[in-house]
């Protein structure tokens, strides 16, 4: 019986101790009529080789195309370290440290997470992670309200040039808490989010204003101008940024006159491969005054009783295990494993390495983009860009992408999908995993696909 | 253990180290705009490819785990997590696939996403399944949102409430709250069965739904859940099954053929995916007819000579929507398929016929040991629940000490203070993975502390003594909150490294 260890002995043995003569009178409580008929449906069972066999040829049908896909989830170099350590039974087999006494590696772990991520977005604390970036995104629409409580409008201003899937989860998960979500409306030439775009709400109830740094199309947005115009209002600012961007961007925590309230972002490109979209996690990171309202599980340091410094979970108070339906959330797990690999990855990387895979990143792109403008390919965009940039295919840009697939390069993300004015626009990417010769094979199947 | 073993990786960290060979060569300066840039390093720690590796790997050894210690954390479901599972979810083709590549080049992962819903749907019992929320909380989130949906689109737009036992994880009311619903509480009967009289007076037209576990929290079967059923759907209701313990029925009775609406299943818990220190999880959710239309995107579908493909808002113009940005935590749901796949269709129902078979039998011989189950009449499911509500009265010893002590002896704590209606109570669930010696050392060590507890009090009180660290003062911790380090970036570096070793 795979993983269970029962002998035949052991099975009579304790049963004798129970009383019971079968395994089956132990569910003798559950009615009759509403026994499972057997379950056809699943295939018999397989033993390892069997279905290493299988999975092996899975995965190998999913090729190795070269990718040029960014749109929220990104191709980065993981460390063999990452994952070889993270996957230790000790740190993968554990749960939750509810038991801090016997958990101090997680705990420990979970609290440099804290500090890096901190340090990196330039703010004050940081929580223990949540599941994505667009859901934690959700959750810091609700923490604003939380923290703006002076705003009777509950009106949050968002760009239209944010992930267009952030704001459909941000739809999704606040739905229902009466909060109105306000899309800012993009340059078309530059492609970012112009200060002029806020002149409506100039004199209205705004509750919590959400800037993405860089934004969907990879533009870099004038972060200070945006943030000083809600400053100048005392609007609390959500920051949407791109961890490895910070390596050379301004951090959200000195943007404007004194920085923004809350940042958070899809935390993937610090040690989590691609993976279909997941597993990967959200960080969010806050300033000291907001921490309470913060959601998701905090590390604080402690004190044990001989005075010997360690790590608890802290500020339990806010969390659904003790508070239930007053609770800043419903969350419980986070994305422990996920984490545990970021904060061996950023410790791996040092300032240093993170830098260097930042500047790859905008070297590889703005050379991408160089050599497709020779061939008459232009950015849709005039702004300054990071790692990202939406490409004008022409109008038969998905036959186009769908053939540079078959010829094995993966061109981009069609921005038409979700905005009818860029049809034909294709979102690449092009980071420190590519060569010059990648680089050489888009333009040569671009050219082959026309 | 040397007081160096608390040092953080900052304080090993050295200006000038670094883990050369992890950073790309040299580019040109950016041009991005002045304004733009960052001024100073983030200040992440400076250190060797060997000091990271060192450093982790002393920290994981502090971590109780299932790897290394049997971990009865009763409702978590702490199985061993087959190694296979990780393996095979890591395959190179699995870890490159770009969450938006093409169906062409997608349908080896798609087929087996598509499969796994197939094989989750005949578990439970249910239409149909969607493998897009990130855990259980979000599971719920989905559920009851879809509730909200479906007497939405029918314009019945007064039900209000949703019912939840006192019993109820923490996490149901919070949901119901995140979902724009007042919650309702009933309470628990004295076998542990809902109050059956309470939820008839509970109900009405101002019902939107009930959120039950079953077995329930207090680890027994809910023996008149057709009846349950019947009353809510009578009132216009819909019923949640919150799948946090279906590691106790598996292959016996399915949710959906007990009248519930829609189920979220925990697979980091039943169909063993790791816990990860606390994640990453998986809410797959299953529904009934009613709530079909209503299900999250994206989920799998077949699509004729195409073959397989992600459903969109196209498909399902009536879905909840999305709650990630992409399909969901592929990674852990690929492990899950392996398991299952692994175990076959005979080898579910031995899931639950082991893990009950463990939890009565370490019942009945704590029972002998000399403590108190909190529903001794009953059957235990795959989990029960001791109470030390007589000790914590005769010699002081509460739940807490028990678990603290229990540490000491090698043994991962059960949940304690959970359910909150229990006094003094030890959630225990042992699952089917643990054989009868680790059993039967775990009642040991149980039998030793309440021995303990009549001679010795004190030196449980202060328990645990063999760890990294004793008991913590956590109301300081709170009062004092440092959640960060504070030194600056470059005082960091000039700490003294601590010699490991």
């Amino acid at each position: 019986m795979p993983f269970i260890p029962h002998t035949e002995e052991d099975i009579r043995a304790m049963l004798d101790r129970i009383g019971a003569e079968s395994v089956e009178d132990l569910f003798d409580e559950i009615p009759a009529d509403l026994r499972s008929p057997p379950l056809t449906g699943i295939p018999e069972g397989e033993n390892e080789m069997g279905i290493t066999r299988l999975m092996q040829e899975r995965a190998a049908k999913d090729g190795m195309a070269s990718n040029f896909i960014g749109a929220g989830a990104y191709e980065h170099h993981i460390p063999a370290a990452v994952w070889q350590i993270a996957t230790r039974g000790e740190f993968y087999s554990a749960y939750t440290p509810y038991q801090a006494e016997a958990s101090q590696g997680t705990l420990q772990l979970i609290y440099e997470y804290q500090t890096m991520i901190s340090r990196l977005t330039g703010m004050e604390v940081s929580n223990a992670s949540l599941y994505d970036g667009a859901s934690a995104l959700a959750e810091a629409v609700l923490m604003a309200v939380r923290v703006n409580r002076r705003s009777k409008s509950k009106r949050v201003l968002l760009p239209g040039a944010l992930h267009p899937d952030y704001r459909k989860v941000v739809r999704t998960l606040i739905g229902n808490q009466g909060i109105e979500l306000v899309e800012l409306p993009f340059d078309e030439t530059t492609g970012q989010t112009p200060v002029d775009a806020l002149a409506p709400y100039a004199d209205e109830d705004v509750t919590a204003m959400v800037i993405s740094q860089p934004n969907f199309f990879g533009i870099l947005e004038d972060v200070d101008a945006l943030t000083g115009w809600a400053e100048e209002r005392g609007i609390p600012v959500i920051a949407v940024v791109n961890p490895v961007s910070l390596a050379l961007l301004k951090p959200p925590g000195e943007w404007g006159t004194n920085g923004v309230d809350i940042v958070v972002g899809e935390g993937q490109p610090l040690g989590a491969p691609l993976s279909s979209g997941g597993p990967y996690f959200g960080f969010m990171t806050t300033l000291k005054k907001h921490i309470r309202q913060m959601p998701g599980r905090i590390v604080g340091r402690a004190e044990d009783a001989d005075g010997k410094p360690g790590f608890v979970l802290t500020l339990q108070a806010r969390e659904q295990h003790i508070r239930r339906s007053k609770a800043t959330s419903n969350i419980c797990t986070n994305q422990g494993l996920v984490v545990t690999a970021a904060t061996i990855h950023m410790s791996l990387l040092g300032d240093e390495g993170l830098t260097r895979v930042a500047e790859a990143c905008y070297a590889n792109t703005h050379a991408l983009v160089e050599k497709l403008a020779a061939k008459g390919i232009k950015p849709r965009f005039t702004g300054e860009y990071f790692h990202e940039v939406a490409l004008d295919f022409g109008g038969d840009a998905a036959n186009r992408v769908q053939t540079m697939a078959d010829a094995g390069v993966l061109a981009g993300f069609e921005l038409g999908r979700d905005y009818a004015q860029l049809d034909g626009c294709v979102l690449a990417c092009a980071t420190e995993t590519k060569t010059e010769s990648d680089l050489e094979q888009y333009v040569t199947t671009w050219e082959q696909a026309a | 253990m040397s007081t160096t073993d608390a040092h953080l990786i900052f304080e090993r960290s050295r200006a000038g180290r670094s883990a050369v060979a992890q950073a790309p060569r040299d580019h040109a300066a950016t041009r991005i705009p002045a304004n733009l840039q960052r001024k100073s390093a983030p200040g992440l720690p400076a250190a060797s490819e060997l000091d990271v590796v060192r450093h982790y790997t002393r920290l994981s050894q502090k971590n109780f785990s299932i790897d290394t210690e049997f971990y009865p954390l009763g409702s978590c479901t702490m199985k061993y997590n087959p190694r296979a599972c990780n393996s095979l979810a890591m395959l190179p083709g699995f870890l490159n696939r770009h969450p938006h590549a093409p169906a062409s080049h997608s349908q080896g992962f798609l087929h087996t996403m598509f499969e796994l819903q197939e094989m989750l749907k005949e578990v439970t019992g249910m239409k149909a399944v969607s493998l897009a929320p990130m855990a259980g909380a979000q599971g719920e989130f989905t559920g009851v949102a879809m509730i909200r949906a479906y007497h939405d689109a029918r314009g019945d737009t007064e039900r209000r409430e949703i019912i939840v036992p006192d019993a109820a994880h923490g996490t149901n009311p919070a949901t119901a709250i995140m979902c724009g619903y007042e919650v309702r509480e009933i309470p628990t009967d004295a076998s542990g069965d809902v109050n059956i009289e309470a939820l008839k007076e509970a109900v009405g037209p101002q019902t939107a739904g009930i959120m039950l576990t079953n077995p329930s929290t207090v680890g027994v079967f809910e023996r008149r859940i057709s009846e349950i059923a019947k009353i809510v759907h009578d009132a216009g209701g819909l019923l949640y099954y919150d799948g946090a313990n279906l590691n106790a029925i598996l292959g016996k009775v399915r949710p959906g053929d007990m009248g519930f609406d829609v189920i979220h299943m925990n697979l980091h818990k039943t169909f063993s995916t790791p816990h990860g220190g606390g994640g990453p999880g998986s809410g797959a959710v299953g529904v009934g007819e009613r709530l079909l239309p209503h299900l999250p995107v994206p989920h799998v579908i077949e699509d004729g000579a195409e073959g397989y493909r992600f459903a969109t808002e196209a498909d399902y113009p009536e879905t909840i929507g999305r709650l990630a940005a992409f399909a969901g935590n592929a990674g852990v749901l690929l492990r899950a398929y392996v398991y299952m796949r692994m175990l076959g269709r005979e080898g579910m129902q031995r899931v639950s016929e082991f893990a009950t078979l463990n939890a009565n039998y370490l019942a009945r011989e704590l029972e002998r040991a000399g403590f108190d189950l909190a529903y001794p009449e009953r059957r235990a499911t795959h989990e029960f629940i001791v109470t030390l509500k007589k000790q914590a009265k005769s010699t002081g010893l509460t739940a807490g000490d028990v678990a603290k002590r229990l540490l000491d002896h090698g043994y991962h704590a059960p949940t304690t203070y959970f359910p909150l209606l229990v006094p003094e109570c030890l959630l225990v669930e042992p699952t089917e993975t643990e054989s009868k010696e680790t059993l039967d050392g775990f009642v040991a060590a149980m039998a030793a502390i309440l021995e303990e507890a009549g001679r010795d009090i004190d030196t449980i009180k202060a328990a645990p003594h063999h760890l990294p660290n004793r008991r913590f003062n956590e109301v300081a911790a709170a009062k004092a909150l440092n959640v960060v380090f504070e030194a600056p970036a470059e005082a960091d570096t000039l700490a003294r490294t601590g010699t490991s070793g």
